[in-house]
């Protein structure tokens, strides 16, 4: 017996007489002018408007629902978005970007530059800090006609047209929000964006149900007739819930890695690990470099000996991603691969304890470190237990400390802790997501995602400053790469890892992952088949 | 015996008026003393909302930190916090959800009604299960299908609640293809009434299992052992030697003596249900109020963290108060001993 046939039981069992009558759960997924897509959302977003929450699954999600001037391919080329098409004054100072017509909000309203240049240096500069990090350098920011844009920069800054993804620069309606708080606005609960999707039903604990925008610019599109976001909170039952066919897609941590070899083997779903090129997620040991024996280059140099990050991503990682070899991810720009090595070997990482004056007591033990263990799933408490193992084979003595999501948070941010893992976004850029961890003038206490560690190098603040507004990629190369090298020497954090998340998706669904962005897209070119 | 009485020849009415005051009375106190003693507790704890939300930003700065801490009233001293808190609940305001952007009232009311149905649900299935069962056993006591039962209930005692829901799960959702994996309802499809009762329903079946089979294995034992030492009391002995028949014993007699242990431990047990079953909410993705507290101390929502021991705290008080009323009806002997 079937799921159907046992639910036709139950209906002629419990409703006298009425059986036949089809229950909600004996339907298959609908498949009707495109279908259903049926995903993930975990944990639950606060809000869907990503001008104001930029938590991970809010712009998962948020994604369908606001749009932003330029997409990116895997390479991290633009590529166009709500804009059409864009020019670069020869100075690098001048940007303008000409929007496609007829675009609309979901309301019926139509989208306009006044609408861009509200979002940007209105909303997004006062509500999400990564925009205003690149926004704030904008001098002024013009509507010359409805469909074209023109940002004046107060001085060069490269990356400046890697910040117009959805995540980064998502437009909002200035008709709704200009003259409110935007935060406290009503039309937060509606989430009205230009996206191919709109909100239709959002059952807090359950499920967010989006719908078809009808107005939606791009011809055809959106696919799909509507995406159902289910909020499933237990890993395990995240992967039964893709096993099954419940959920058609799966992307970052919704399956724990340790699923991954044994769900690729499913005959109906295809994996792949594309669409994590923007955020390229790093992952790295972090020193407090303030304490001893952390501020000494050699015990850090002697970690980084100490681990074998190989088996840390064969065991851990199940091979998804790959050793990082510095501060730069190769999925960023301007990586440099010519850097100093630091192959595994637990005897030079010995030598350089031994130089130091680190020597083994009766125990085998030269120093003891606390770590702060990142509440975030299996994975890191695995990979904490790796390194306790691996550090303890040179005489360093781990100890796991173990802390929920808000200590951490808190001693992490304000710089009480000696060691702790924690894996950060590069955002495409350089200037955008790696100078933020090493750069002097970004160590601020009580901030997450600063200058947590207290590395300090004018050499090394002079370089990022100067990569970040140079006009040619000759001329950033060169000064990333030099950059890259010194670091890499100094060791201010012990990187491990560049990670890969698995995107698991049934094989019918064509078009998932088209843009560096990955499953933060509009989906408006998803399709069953 | 005089004071039983005097109350019953008294004033009866002032009597009655006068002890619900007192408990009245008593109610308030207690929650205002849960109520400083969970903001306490709870902000005694590290931890900074404002740096989780950061934290799940990818990136922050000062006026992010700022402005959260604004909005949600971080900025002011501890004292002043706990002021403002205790000001709102006399006036029946539990706050604003930082996490969730809704009043902290609405959240939980919106959650109530699934965490009820899940666990009275499994509560009841599980007392009578447990209740039957164990009589069973108890009355035959030694011999196989006692063993038998004896087994089978600490199995599922022993056996952690979240496991038993995955196999359930792997069974009756993966292999058999018969039950929802999880969830409350059935989304995005057209249903009738009928079809959405029979739909909740089925959606209810592997976690009400889960959750009452445990609590039934409890119940079961407790009953058990409450039944065998009854069987061994003077007055079976002489109900049996005035020929009763052995169901009329049983059920008049052995049932009513031994259901009292079994009561007192579901009446402290149907408080704790009431918060919902993180663990039961969490492997079937049941949108209750356990889940919604473990969330919020995940991500330290104060004012939803408060709310909801709040609400917890207030119908523990109601649900004791009952389950001293039900007590005092079991057991007339209460009642008297009370009086005097």
């Amino acid at each position: 017996m079937n799921r159907r046939e046992f639910a036709k039981l139950s209906v002629a069992a419990g409703a006298l007489g009425l059986s036949g009558i089809p229950l909600g759960i004996t339907r298959a997924v609908g498949q009707t002018r495109g279908g259903t897509l049926n995903t993930i959302i975990q944990p639950e977003p606060p809000i869907l408007v990503t001008a104001l929450n930029q938590q991970q699954p809010t712009l998962t999600l948020g994604g369908k629902i606001y749009e932003s001037l330029l997409r990116y391919d895997f390479d991290l080329k633009p590529l166009p978005g709500l804009a059409q098409s864009w020019e670069v004054s020869p100075d690098k100072l001048t940007y303008t970007f000409k929007l496609f017509p007829n675009i609309t909000f979901h309301d019926g309203t139509p989208l306009t530059s006044e609408d861009v240049v509200f979002s940007i240096m209105k909303v997004l500069i006062e509500n999400h800090a990564r925009a205003r990090s690149t926004f704030s350098r904008v001098d002024k920011a013009e509507a010359p006609d409805p469909l074209t844009v023109v940002f004046t920069l107060k001085k060069p800054f490269a990356p400046f047209l890697t910040a117009f993804d959805c995540t980064t620069a998502p437009i909002v309606p200035k008709h709704i929000y200009e003259g409110t708080d935007y935060r406290q606005n009503p039309a937060n609960a509606k989430a009205i964006g230009s996206g191919p999707f709109k909100l239709k039903e959002w059952v807090h604990g359950s499920h967010v149900h989006l719908v078809r925008h009808e107005g939606y610019y791009r011809p055809n599109e959106p696919y799909l007739d509507e995406i159902i976001y289910r909020v499933i909170p237990d890993s395990a039952s995240r992967s039964v819930a893709l096993e099954q066919g419940t959920v058609q897609l799966t992307q970052w941590t919704d399956v724990e890695l340790f699923e991954v070899p044994r769900l690729s083997k499913l005959p109906n779903l295809t994996m792949t690990t594309k669409g994590y090129e923007f955020f390229a997620p790093h992952t790295w040991l972090e020193f407090n470099n303030r304490i001893a024996p952390m501020n000494d280059k050699r015990f850090r140099q002697a970690v980084m000996y100490a681990i074998d990050r190989k088996a840390l991503l064969n065991r851990i990682y199940f091979g998804l991603g790959k050793v990082a070899t510095g501060p730069v991810s190769s999925k960023t720009k301007f990586y440099e691969k010519d850097v100093k090595k630091y192959d595994y070997s637990p005897d030079k990482a010995k030598a350089l304890l031994d130089e130091m004056g680190l020597k083994p007591g009766p125990d085998g033990k030269r120093v003891a470190i606390p770590f702060l263990v990142p509440p975030y799933g299996e994975t890191h408490q695995r990979t904490a237990e790796f390194l306790r193992q691996s550090l303890a084979k040179v005489g360093i003595d781990l100890q796991l400390q173990g802390i929920d999501v808000g200590g951490w948070a808190q001693r992490f941010g304000n710089w009480d802790f000696s060691t702790t893992t924690t894996t950060v976004y590069q955002f495409g850029d350089p200037a955008l997501g790696v100078s933020r961890s090493y750069v002097s003038s970004n160590i601020r206490k009580g901030i997450l995602f600063s200058n947590t560690s207290g590395y300090s190098n004018p050499e090394v603040d002079r370089l990022f400053e100067e990569a970040a507004t140079a006009t040619t990629d000759e001329k950033r190369q060169e000064l990333y790469s030099q950059v890259q090298k010194i670091m890499v020497e100094e060791v201010p954090v012990a990187w491990l890892l560049e990670i890969d998340y698995p995107n698991f998706m049934d094989k019918r669904l064509k078009n998932v992952i088209t843009t560096a962005i990955g499953v933060h897209e509009t989906f408006g070119s998803v399709s069953f088949g | 015996m005089r004071a039983l009485a005097l109350s019953v020849t008294g004033n009866r009415g002032v009597a009655i008026a006068l002890a619900i005051v007192q408990w009245v009375a008593r109610f308030i106190a207690v929650v205002l003393v849960i109520a400083t003693f969970n903001f306490v507790l709870v902000h005694a704890a590290p931890g900074d909302p404002a740096q989780v939300m950061a934290g799940q930003s990818g990136a922050a700065d000062e006026h992010m930190l700022a402005q959260l801490r604004a909005e949600y009233g971080l900025d002011k001293p501890y004292p002043v916090q706990l002021a403002i808190y205790l000001k709102r609940i006399v006036t029946l305001d539990l706050g604003y959800s930082y996490r969730q952007q809704r009043p902290v009232l609405s959240l939980i009311a919106e959650r109530l009604p699934a965490t009820l149905l899940l666990t009275c649900s499994a509560f009841l299935l599980s007392l009578g299960a447990g209740v039957l069962l164990g009589t069973l056993a108890g009355v035959r006591a030694g011999k196989w299908s006692d063993t038998a039962l004896t087994i089978v209930s600490l199995l599922l005692y022993a056996m952690p609640v979240f496991w038993l829901g995955l196999m359930l799960v792997l069974l009756f959702s993966v292999k058999l293809d018969w039950l929802p994996a999880f969830g409350y309802v059935s989304i995005g499809v057209p249903m009738t009434p009928i079809e959405h009762v029979l739909d909740i329903a089925a959606h209810m079946v592997l976690p009400v299992t889960s959750l009452g089979a445990v609590l039934m294995a409890i119940y079961a034992r407790l009953m058990r052992s409450a039944i065998i030492d009854v069987a061994h009391q003077d007055f079976i002995k002489t109900a049996r030697a005035k020929g009763l028949r052995r169901g009329q014993i049983i059920v008049r007699h052995m049932l009513r003596n031994a259901v009292l242990p079994v009561v007192t431990v579901a009446g402290m047990q149907a408080g704790t249900l009431v918060g919902g079953s993180v663990v039961i909410e969490t492997v079937f993705a049941w949108p209750g109020l356990g889940r919604l507290t473990f969330d919020s101390v995940m991500q330290r929502d104060y004012p939803l963290m408060l709310g909801i021991f709040l609400v917890m705290s207030v119908i523990v008080i109601l649900l004791n108060f009952l389950t001293d009323t039900i007590y005092r009806m079991v057991d007339p002997r209460v009642s008297l001993r009370a009086a005097s």
